[in-house]
């Protein structure tokens, strides 16, 4: 890893000249929404902001993914697979530390076994330069889930600004390197005494999460997950945020003989999520289903990956911040770690 | 301590309701949905003219009614007129919901029959809030085309969370005709047709039943104005019949009523 000043001015240059062989899709702002789009220019870019509306995991986990089409006829089915030679190289610009992070998780999520193809390509295909935190709102907590608003896990770059409005650049990985050599004057060294700590926000601590997964194991019999989700609707809106959920539904769509089966997003939090071909649902009521979403951000991924800090959730807050019915997640795990619930 | 949270307290202490739907303060200045069960509970309750959420969907949710028999909702207009439309629909009981509203001048008023409530509306403005009646009016002025490509536009963000359907007291289908898959009516596929068909669907299923709380609007993480699409289909169902939604509960449901001897076959 090597650390490089970009000055404001190099930086227009630099994505200008990525933009000469490459698709860069970037945050951008309209209307008070703040989302990705393909840019063409580096004005677009959205200079302050706290976080994009929906997370990056729709370029490597689409909403929609075709899987193989096929064709039924009387007595056979013709399928052919997708070529996933079409996948493109992307570069990727305006992620926060949350969310980097949260493609790492997603990789060793997908990665568990067996390995999916379709989203490892993906995640080939694509370079991330993320901007660390110098704003947040109430939602971000991802210092109390292990990030921290410089964090470089999961960046190719991550770009610190300056008061001067200059970048700190630290190029983290060789995908990283390959971007910044086409234009190797541009990255000046670091002459002065250029701290990046100093730029970034304060994220504050709103539970201590070491004993997270204890605690919420206990609760499972309770009736605290029935309490929470009193006022959740149901709807899909907290894991379509989510940078780190990845169930999905899959479901074939026919027109004639003609057909192809798609893999698509879904979310724990809706009845039909399981519900029997018989009519039963294991997971009856909204409580149960808040309690699955809970438990397996905090509970059953950390063990089935073996992994430590909960790769579950990166605490970039969209949940709570987009939930119509304010459905605080920060504060029902906060509740969780602070009170001892009897068992 | 508020009127309402004495009146809430009064509520449970004597037994008439076991749980006030209502609101509280939420995260960063946002106003939740609140459910008090215990005195304790309903000195949390807020009501005023923040309150804009519909809480009628709570009326349906079984994990509310199925622990509490009785229950007391706070409500502004627009809960008000789902209240009544749900009543017209026979899908909640008047002896066991008190409704409590409160008026511009900010009194506090106690329903204990859906007539009560109807008697209080029809003294009650029901017209549609500014920015509603602009974007009405502006997408009343589009020729076909136009409109074609505003909500061609608009559709393609949707991601098909499914929040509108979730946050209308009135999608309380058991099961809702997006989820068929054997046939399947419409295509789980998030893109401009599927997006389009969803939300076409939607609007027509509620044409004469919605009575336009915009409450599906209001969820949309997208920011689609889909409120507008049953909204402007009331405007269709006054202008050929005449009546309003969610004012009587004994309105008729222009489309999706019929009679046994009508002349088309498929009725037979």
């Amino acid at each position: 890893m090597e650390t490089k000043l970009l000055r404001r001015a190099s930086y227009f240059k630099w994505i200008e000249q990525l933009l000469n062989f490459q698709k860069i899709y970037g945050v951008v702002s309209e209307d008070g929404k703040v989302f990705y789009r393909n840019i063409t220019s580096p004005k677009e870019l959205v200079e302050s902001f706290i976080i994009s509306d929906m997370s990056a995991k729709s370029y490597i986990f689409p909403p929609v993914e075709k899987l193989f089409t096929f064709i039924k006829y009387k007595d056979k089915i013709n399928i052919e697979n997708v070529n996933l030679d079409i996948i493109s190289n992307k570069i990727i610009i305006g992620l926060r530390p949350c969310d980097a992070i949260a493609i790492k998780n997603l990789v060793s999520i997908f990665k568990c076994a067996p390995e999916e193809s379709f989203f490892m390509k993906r995640v080939d295909k694509i370079i991330i330069i993320t901007y660390a935190c110098n704003k947040i709102d109430d939602y971000c907590f991802c210092t109390s889930i292990g990030g921290s608003p410089g964090n470089v896990r999961g960046s190719d770059i991550l770009l610190t600004k300056t008061n001067s409005g200059d970048y700190i650049t630290e190029i983290i990985t060789n995908k990283g390197k390959s971007i910044t050599s086409i234009a190797p004057k541009l990255f000046e060294e670091i002459t002065t005494d250029l701290q990046k700590e100093k730029y970034l926000i304060n994220v504050p601590i709103r539970f201590e999460n070491a004993y997270l997964e204890d605690k919420i194991n206990n609760l499972f019999n309770t009736s605290i997950f029935d309490k929470y989700a009193m006022r959740c609707i149901g709807c899909n809106i907290c894991a379509f945020v989510c940078p780190v959920c990845t169930c999905f539904d899959i479901q074939d769509e026919m027109k004639g003989i003609k057909g192809h089966r798609i893999r698509c997003w879904d979310s724990c939090g809706s009845k039909l999520f399981t519900l029997h071909t018989s009519g039963y649902n294991p997971r009856s009521t909204q409580g149960m289903r808040w309690r699955q979403r809970l438990m397996h951000k905090f509970s059953y991924i950390p063990k089935q990956i073996h992994m430590k800090g909960y790769v579950g959730c990166v605490g970039c807050g969209r949940c709570s911040r987009h939930c119509p019915v304010d459905m605080s997640m920060s504060e029902q795990l906060a509740d969780i770690v602070n009170k001892n619930y009897p068992n | 301590m508020n009127q309402i949270n004495e009146m809430a307290i009064k509520l449970l202490a004597e037994k008439k309701v076991q749980i006030v739907i209502g609101y509280t303060n939420g995260s960063s200045g946002k106003i939740r949905p609140f459910f008090a069960n215990t005195e304790k509970e309903c000195e949390k309750l807020i009501f005023d003219e923040r309150c804009i959420q519909n809480l009628a969907i709570y009326l349906l949710k079984k994990e509310i009614s199925l622990l509490n028999e009785k229950q007391a909702i706070l409500a502004n207009v627009y809960t008000l007129r789902s209240i009544i439309r749900l009543a017209a629909e026979k899908q909640i009981k008047e002896n066991s919901l008190i409704v409590i509203t409160f008026s511009d001048e900010r009194h506090l008023f106690e329903f204990c029959t859906f007539k009560s409530i109807e008697d209080y509306l029809s003294n009650q403005n029901l017209q549609l809030s500014q920015s509603d009646a602009v974007l009405l009016y502006k997408l009343n002025h589009m020729n076909s085309q136009e409109r074609w490509v505003f909500w061609q536009n608009k559709m393609e963000n949707c991601i098909r969370c499914y929040a509108c359907r979730q946050a209308c007291p009135l999608c309380y289908c058991m099961q809702c005709v997006v989820e068929l898959n054997q046939p399947q009516w419409i295509p789980v596929s998030i893109n401009k047709i599927g997006n389009m068909e969803w939300h076409i669907m939607r609007a027509m299923h509620l044409a004469g039943r919605c009575t336009g709380c915009g409450q599906c609007g209001k969820v949309c993480p997208k920011n689609i104005p889909i409120h507008i699409l049953p909204i402007r289909l009331a405007e269709e169902i006054k202008n050929l019949y005449g009546s309003i939604t969610g004012v009587s509960k004994n309105e008729f449901c222009e489309m999706a009523t019929y009679k046994s001897d009508d002349k088309e076959y498929f009725f037979k």
